[in-house]
């Protein structure tokens, strides 16, 4: 046989050839297999569906054990636009009664979101009523690509407390970054409760591995499903809240603007707490939660500022125990100590107006009557003593100002909701800063020692003040939780807090307090066999009638309950503030109203401080100039209650908090001086204040 | 050859046992167990019984390996004479089977190739591969045979491979037809000029690059375009240097391109270029006609070839468009989803793309056997027979996919060195037709499967679900064993 040696050589050619391509094609397994690693991610994409599933949210009791806050299943329908296909659309519509055109602008919305994947589940309706997803349930065969997905909505038993209670809402981006727990579509606590105990309610949510074939079908679980997560179910809560209380409160601030807060003295727990106007949580469930939500923003009242906790306004006469306290304390004055009052207190060419009593007058029958010039005079001793212990006016000040932040004042408290305010107490560098140093006196800041001026504080801080008083030298931190399912509550809603001043001091400040139910301002508190104690105050301020307060606890022996109330423009402290503070604590300790007192209720329930507020009428005004936005501006400045200062400045302090800037922040008030009648005087030298009728000139201005 | 005086005494005609190449059975066994284990593992599903049922696919998988065995066995009995013998009568039967098939099978997805016998249906185009191989090699083994003697064997060669292209083109199988193109392999091994494979292999080239590369570049050309003709330009220089051997005719060309090129630069610096058209044609024309002037005086042959190639080149590349616009829709969208200008992972890529990502996502050690996801729940089309290295990749990861990959190039350099073995034309011929269909199945349906040459659905051998693909590679190499093991008679 022929053998052409020649043309054997050519065998390395076409082995060779194969051996060039087998390599090529292991360089490229070696890319596509180990270099790369999103193939595993896309396998995983289509093999498993992975379903989120949600807890169970903890559920809310109120301190009687009795329900406020529940779930109730919703069904949001899904989407993996991926999958979807040979969507008989009319039929789809049909079933979820929707309309096509509503299903593609649903849609088109869908992909322009900054979430969209084609590959991810998507929620294309949510809160479907359970007759809808049984129909929709028999028929989601036909629709490959869509699934049901069980959420919860919040369900409530009493339409109060929205404040205290908060909502939820859908996370947003911001959440999500901040929490890795979150992801989008989840909801999570918005406000009150169910912001501050998110963590608790929400408990854990759980995974569930689906294998998914090329026709959507599902195969069964995961590896059996061994890489299934359960949920865990988030916890209850025990609110210290008495749901009927809050309701009963919420009714009698119906038509005020301002805030009701009572506290258990001896725990700290804040048995009601109301901001009004308030809200009906319900407005915030599910789908119509952002119109209701919207709603509330432009409701020109701002129901979602919660006064209670956030409003600062001046404590105005329910300052004076505090002083009381502190001279005490100081040695300033004792008990005996008596000072003159002039229909008022008279000094260097300052006057500071008070109304008809005895005079020389002490310490327990000034807060009796609520002597202007008692306090005035104690402070001026306290600051003004050259050869006193503290060497200048600033250092006593400072002692002043320690004094009162041992009681609460000045920072937040640290209840256990969101978005506290921090009040508003001035120390030393802040007057410095105005007047310039040693160029200040207790004359120059007279009117903060009958908490005016630039004394504010959160009505939650005045009710504390309260609390603490009736506790004879202490207080536990505030909060509205008291109890959380399976664990405990953190530790500094269980220990005692000690102001500076000796617990001997408020039995005297407690007795003068009691004075002035049996005596004094407070008359109408004073409850026929319950020993209420009392302290009115009248603060004036810039946008218009005074504002109402009152603080008060009882019984005198071991109180159960320390309230303040206030009321924006509600005049003195006895038109408003004694009658609901009492009212309230009458019907906690008896459970109900004594027939005689029943016209005193019927009054306030149908009382209308609006009218007074300068909401109303700014508001009024705003909308007569035919423009929305004018009006929430105004709206929002009248809030502002009792900053002192007038609107010569083009802009109001009032805008700041609802703003949610922390106290800190806030731009430093002006040096002033609080209009005259019938509580301060001008004095002559200090021409920045404005006249009374300057300052309504300006609210005008404003308004326009 | 190394034979001794006992081995001549052991080659008696009955004594085939011994003398087979246990080496390639089991190769043959080996990648059979892994195919049938895969199909095992594509077609599993979470309520499936048994490796062994026959409703699955892997137990009548397992039914056709008995069957192969026995066919093989049968096959490896008869004499190799026979073969020889009888090549012709077999080449024109599995003819007529491929004519009378077009006329009665039925009509399936569109083809008509296989015929239904009961429950089993078999394709006959499968069955051509070895009567083909065995007609060539008879062509190849006849008395005094050249390729290059006379253009006449070109011819009766040409028509053995292309009359089965033909009828299978016939029946809609384009895939199976192509499969009869490597066999130029053969050709090229016994004696056809390299230049044949040389341009197959440049029009594969400037079709890829002409394709893709579309995007308008110098001079009023396409890029690709520009490439190829500046690409022309280099192999014209380099054929007359080292081809024709002419290196001053080579020299004049290159500073001919050279001196065209710089006054196009300067030209169009001026920005009076002549058009990219106008200028590459009329430099190449006026070398083409040079070399023409110089092929009076020289070697004609080579200078012919070079002017040729120069030629057809050009004119291929003006023609691809045409071609391409040509295809049917389909195909042309598999060309571009191969060469990655289209990602159309819903429509025409979808199967590559599933299978890339089967592929990929088995990394190094792969998934585990039957726990591959994507070929499970069915996401890789035709997973048990075109797709079936998808599962390979999937389930045993880069080291079942290096592992099936040097089993297959084992195998084909062992049947190239069974081939070069045999002391006949007959038996090296046949030898490398089949190594020639061993190397397109494998470089086309791995290929595919990964992504770098266009979708032409032919199954992997003996990998792949199907009793006609699995028969007609057993048959081809069960003769070549049978062929090979009475070598040694020959040589008395």
């Amino acid at each position: 046989m022929r053998k052409d040696y020649r043309l054997e050589k050519r065998k390395y050619v076409v082995g060779g050839f194969i051996v060039v391509i087998a390599c090529i094609y292991l360089f490229r397994l070696f890319s596509l297999q180990i270099s790369d690693d999103k193939y595993k991610a896309y396998a995983d994409n289509n093999a498993f569906l992975r379903k989120t599933v949600y807890p169970s949210r903890g559920l809310i009791y109120d301190r009687n054990d009795s329900l406020v806050v529940f779930n109730q299943p919703a069904y949001d329908v899904m989407m993996i636009p991926r999958d979807v296909h040979d969507l008989d659309t009319a039929d789809f519509c049909n079933t979820l009664r929707i309309t096509p055109d509503e299903l593609q602008a649903r849609l088109k919305k869908l992909r322009k979101s900054p979430g969209y994947s084609s590959y991810t589940p998507q929620t294309l309706l949510t809160h479907l009523s359970a007759h809808d997803y049984g129909r929709l349930q028999e028929k989601l065969y036909r629709y490959p690509g869509f699934y049901i997905q069980k959420r919860i909505l919040r369900q409530y038993t009493h339409h109060t407390a929205g404040n205290v209670l908060g909502n939820i809402r859908e996370v947003s981006q911001a959440d999500i970054e901040r929490d890795p727990y979150y992801e989008s579509g989840d909801y999570m606590g918005d406000l009150g409760v169910e912001r501050s105990y998110d963590h608790h309610l929400r408990g854990v949510k759980g995974k569930e591995i689906l294998i998914r074939d090329v026709n959507g079908r599902i195969r069964g679980r995961y590896d059996n499903g061994s890489h299934d997560i359960a949920p865990v179910s988030g916890r209850n809560l025990k609110l210290s809240l008495d749901i009927g209380l809050q309701n009963y409160a919420e009714s009698l601030m119906v038509n005020k603007i301002g805030a009701v807060v009572a506290i258990e003295p001896s725990t700290g727990e804040i048995l009601a707490m109301v901001s009004s106007p308030t809200y009906d949580p319900s407005t915030l469930i599910g789908r119509e939660r952002g119109k209701g939500y919207r709603a509330l923003v432009n409701n020109p009242y701002k129901p979602l500022f919660d006064r209670a906790l956030q409003g600062a306004y001046p404590p105005g006469s329910t300052f004076k125990p505090s002083q009381g306290l502190i001279f005490l304390q100081e040695g300033v004055v004792t008990l005996g100590t008596q000072y003159p009052c002039y229909h008022g207190f008279i000094n260097g060419g300052l006057r500071v107006g008070c109304h008809g009593h005895a005079s020389p007058i002490a310490l327990k029958p000034a807060l009796q009557t609520s002597c202007n010039a008692y306090f005035c005079w104690g402070f001026k001793a306290m600051v003004d003593n050259k050869r006193s212990k503290y060497g200048s006016s600033a250092a006593a000040f400072e002692v002043w100002k320690k004094h009162l932040v041992s009681l609460g004042y000045g920072y937040k408290l640290g209840v256990d909701l969101p978005h506290e305010g921090r009040g508003f107490i001035p120390n030393e560098k802040f007057y410095n800063k105005i007047y310039g140093e040693g160029h200040w006196s207790a004359n120059t800041i007279i009117s903060v020692s009958i908490g005016q001026g630039e004394i504010l504080a959160t009505p939650l801080q005045i009710a504390n003040l309260s609390a603490t008083i009736a506790n004879r030298g202490w207080f536990i931190t505030p909060h509205v939780v008291k109890e959380i399912q399976d664990t405990v509550l953190p530790v500094e809603y269980r220990t005692r807090r000690i102001p500076t001043i000796d617990a001997h001091w408020f039995n005297d400040v407690a007795d003068g307090m009691r004075m002035s139910v049996t005596g004094g301002t407070c008359r109408m508190a004073n409850l026929p066999d319950i020993e209420v104690c009392g302290k009115t105050g009248t603060a004036q301020n810039p946008h218009g009638k005074d504002h109402s307060a009152f603080i008060g606890f009882a019984p005198y022996h071991n109180p159960k309950i320390a309230v303040c109330v206030y009321v924006e423009n509600g005049g003195w402290g006895a038109s408003y503030g004694v009658p609901i503070g009492s009212l309230v604590m009458e019907k906690y300790l008896k459970g109900s109203i004594a027939p005689e007192r029943k016209y005193l209720e019927q009054r306030m329930l149908e009382a209308n401080t609006k009218i007074y507020s300068g909401t109303a009428k700014i508001y009024g005004s705003g909308k007569s100039a035919g423009k929305g936005s004018d009006g929430k501006k105004q709206a929002a400045g009248s809030t502002s209650a009792g900053t002192g200062k007038a609107g010569d400045k083009g802009h109001s302090r009032g805008n700041n908090f609802l703003q949610g800037a922390p106290a800190g922040n806030m731009p430093l008030p002006e040096p002033q001086t609080l209009a005259p009648m019938p509580l301060v005087v001008l004095s002559s030298k200090n021409q920045l204040c404005p006249l009374p009728q300057e300052i309504t000139a300006a609210q005008a201005k404003q308004a326009h | 050859m190394s034979f001794t005086a006992r081995d001549y005494r052991r080659t008696g005609q009955t004594s085939t046992l011994s003398h087979i190449d246990w080496f390639t059975v089991m190769l043959y066994f080996l990648l059979v167990f892994a195919g049938v284990m895969s199909i095992y593992a594509a077609s599993y599903d979470f309520d499936q019984a048994s490796i062994f049922s026959f409703d699955e696919f892997s137990g009548k998988q397992i039914r056709w390996i008995g069957l192969s065995v026995v066919l093989g066995a049968v096959l490896l009995l008869i004499d190799a004479r026979m073969y020889e013998t009888y090549a012709y009568p077999i080449y024109f039967a599995m003819i007529l089977l491929l004519i009378v098939t077009i006329f009665i099978a039925p009509d399936t997805k569109g083809s008509r190739s296989w015929l239904v016998f009961g429950p089993m249906s078999l394709q006959p185009a499968e069955f051509t591969k070895f009567a083909t191989a065995l007609a060539l090699a008879k062509l190849f083994s006849s008395y005094n045979f050249n390729l290059n003697a006379s253009s006449g064997n070109y011819v009766r060669a040409l028509a053995i491979i292309f009359v089965p292209v033909l009828l299978i083109i016939c029946q809609k199988e384009t895939g199976s037809a192509l499969v009869y193109l490597s066999l130029f392999f053969v050709l090229y091994r016994e004696g056809m000029s390299w230049l044949v494979l040389f341009g197959a292999l440049l029009a594969v080239v400037i079709f890829v690059v002409s394709i893709k590369f579309t995007s308008m570049g110098l001079l009023g050309m396409p890029v690709g375009e520009f490439a190829v003709m500046v690409g022309i330009m280099c192999l014209m220089v380099g054929m007359l240097a080292f081809y024709v051997r002419r290196f001053e005719v080579a020299r004049n060309v290159l500073l001919w391109f050279l001196g065209t090129a710089v006054l196009e630069i300067v030209l169009s610096s001026f920005s009076v270029a002549i058009p990219g058209y106008v200028f590459f044609l009329s430099v190449l024309g006026v070398a083409l006609a040079y070399c023409l002037f110089e092929m009076l005086r020289i070697e004609r042959k080579k200078m012919c070839m070079t002017v040729l190639t120069v030629f057809l080149s050009v004119s291929f590349l003006f023609s691809v468009q045409v071609a391409f616009d040509h295809l049917m829709p389909h195909q042309q969208k598999r060309i571009l989803v191969s060469l990655g200008m289209v990602d159309d992972p819903r429509g025409d890529g979808y199967n590559v793309n599933q299978a890339k990502i089967a592929i990929g996502s088995g990394g190094a050690t792969g998934k585990g056997f039957l726990k591959g996801t994507q070929t499970k729940l069915k996401y890789v089309p035709e997973q048990h027979t075109d797709f079936i290295f998808c599962t390979i990749g999937e389930e045993e990861g880069f080291v079942g996919t290096s592992a099936v990959i040097l089993l297959f190039l084992i195998l084909i350099l062992r049947v190239i060195s069974l081939a070069e073995r045999q002391p006949t034309t007959f038996g090296r011929v046949y030898g490398y037709c089949v190594a020639s269909y061993l190397i397109f199945h494998f470089c086309i349906n791995i290929g595919m499967v990964i992504g770098v040459c266009p979708v032409i659905g032919i199954p992997l051998p003996l990998f792949s679900y199907g009793g006609s693909s699995l028969w007609g590679f057993t048959i081809l190499l069960a003769i070549l064993l049978r062929i090979d093991s009475a070598r040694s008679s020959h040589l008395a």
